[in-house]
């Protein structure tokens, strides 16, 4: 049991350093609108952007409202970012076409549900479809599974965005995040 | 004393939501409305949507945001607003003065063989509007209320929701350019300059 749980603790440290990483790596990229469905994986990005007077954090109540709602924000000259979970893409994928078809910028940041370590069955069939979904619709896809790595797949993302007018996603692994976090969740 | 049940026409309501429209930015909604804001005259300053269903309001609380010295204002149809009705609560919650949502209420999907929507069977969109929480919301009857949510959305005193009552009629489409790429740069030229065209 002790071994378990070292190995564990390992996989998730207490204090993960990569959602202060991400967030100084948005506010460079000149994010002003935030849009999220709020998740375990964000609650401390979202934290640090709700701080900040420069950014305006809009909750959602559907992931696709997030899509549209960029959109808009391109249009007026504001760059803005989509944090949401794996589920929550399967709530977007029509409104996808609307940045595939405006060759409009999107940054996606999806941490990973029914991936490494799920305990909840229900979250594998989107967890999976995950990237062949957004592929599908034509958004670029980067999935990082260790945290040292996070913040520069941020990085390229958001530069790749605004830069060249596209859809892009970075999928934060489940490895990431921490599964047992999750498993202790649920035994409480 | 005019006909309490006489339904407006949508083409008149558009028309005159937009009339002198100085520097108005407009989305309009998949399908009829796109083609009552393009009856209304061309403009780099419409954004009309082809697809998307669901988004206008959403892309105008963006927008909005985006731009909040700008006026904004939605012009959709009941089948595309009920299809995200939850965007009324998150654009409730931001509560951006410059921004009005006009919904053209035909009871149908126009698109799509004229089958009833909810609000044929009395789905009140106004009420949920003012259930979230938008306090100017309102069902429109009449051009005098037409006027009235024109001078409002101009003026941006407040985020405004209307759910106007017309005329189921199928009218010939007028229709904006199709490519989005287009649609996009056009606007984004108009309503930030030449520099849109960089990054």
């Amino acid at each position: 049991m002790a071994e378990a749980a070292k190995s564990r603790s390992e996989a998730a440290p207490a204090l993960p350093t990569w959602p202060d990483e991400i967030y100084r790596v948005l506010k460079d990229a000149g994010i002003r609108q935030v849009a999220i469905v709020p998740d375990a994986g964000h609650s401390r990005l979202i934290r640090s952007f709700e701080a900040g007077p420069e950014t305006r954090v809009v909750t959602l109540t559907t992931e696709e409202e997030g899509v549209a709602m960029l959109a808009g924000a391109w249009l007026g000259g504001e760059r803005g970012v989509l944090l949401l979970q794996s589920s929550g893409v399967g709530n977007c994928i029509n409104m996808l076409s609307l940045p595939v078809i405006c060759h409009m910028p999107l940054l996606m940041i999806v941490t990973m549900r029914g991936d490494w370590g799920e305990f909840n069955p229900w979250q594998i069939p989107m967890g999976q479809g995950t990237r062949p979904s957004l592929e599908a619709m034509g958004v670029i896809v980067n999935k990082v599974d260790e945290p040292h790595l996070v913040a520069s797949a941020v990085q390229g993302a958001a530069h790749l965005a605004f830069n060249s007018w596209k859809p892009v996603a970075v999928l934060i692994g489940q490895r990431v995040l921490g599964a047992k976090n999750f498993k202790e969740l649920a035994s409480k | 004393m005019t006909n309490p049940n006489a339904l407006l026409h949508r083409r008149d309501v558009v028309n005159e939501l937009l009339r002198d429209r100085g520097d108005l930015l407009v989305i309009a909604g998949l399908g009829a409305p796109n083609w009552d804001v393009s009856a209304a005259g061309d403009h780099p300053n419409n954004f009309p949507l082809w697809g998307a269903m669901g988004g206008a309001s959403m892309i105008g609380l963006g927008l909005a945001l985006a731009q909040p010295k700008r006026k904004v204002i939605v012009i959709t149809g009941d089948g595309e607003m009920l299809m995200n009705v939850g965007s009324l609560a998150s654009i409730a919650v931001e509560a951006p003065k410059n921004l009005t949502i006009a919904v053209l209420d035909n009871e149908r999907f126009g698109e799509t063989g004229m089958q009833k929507t909810p609000t044929a069977s009395g789905v009140d969109l106004a009420a949920i509007a003012t259930a979230c929480g938008i306090r100017s919301s309102r069902i429109v009857r009449t051009m005098a209320e037409v006027t009235e949510l024109r001078d409002l959305a101009h003026e941006g005193r407040g985020t405004a929701f209307a759910q106007i009552k017309i005329n189921p009629e199928a009218l010939v489409f007028v229709m904006p350019p199709a490519d989005g790429v287009i649609l996009t740069t056009r606007f984004r030229q108009s309503v930030l300059g030449d520099e849109a065209l960089f990054n």
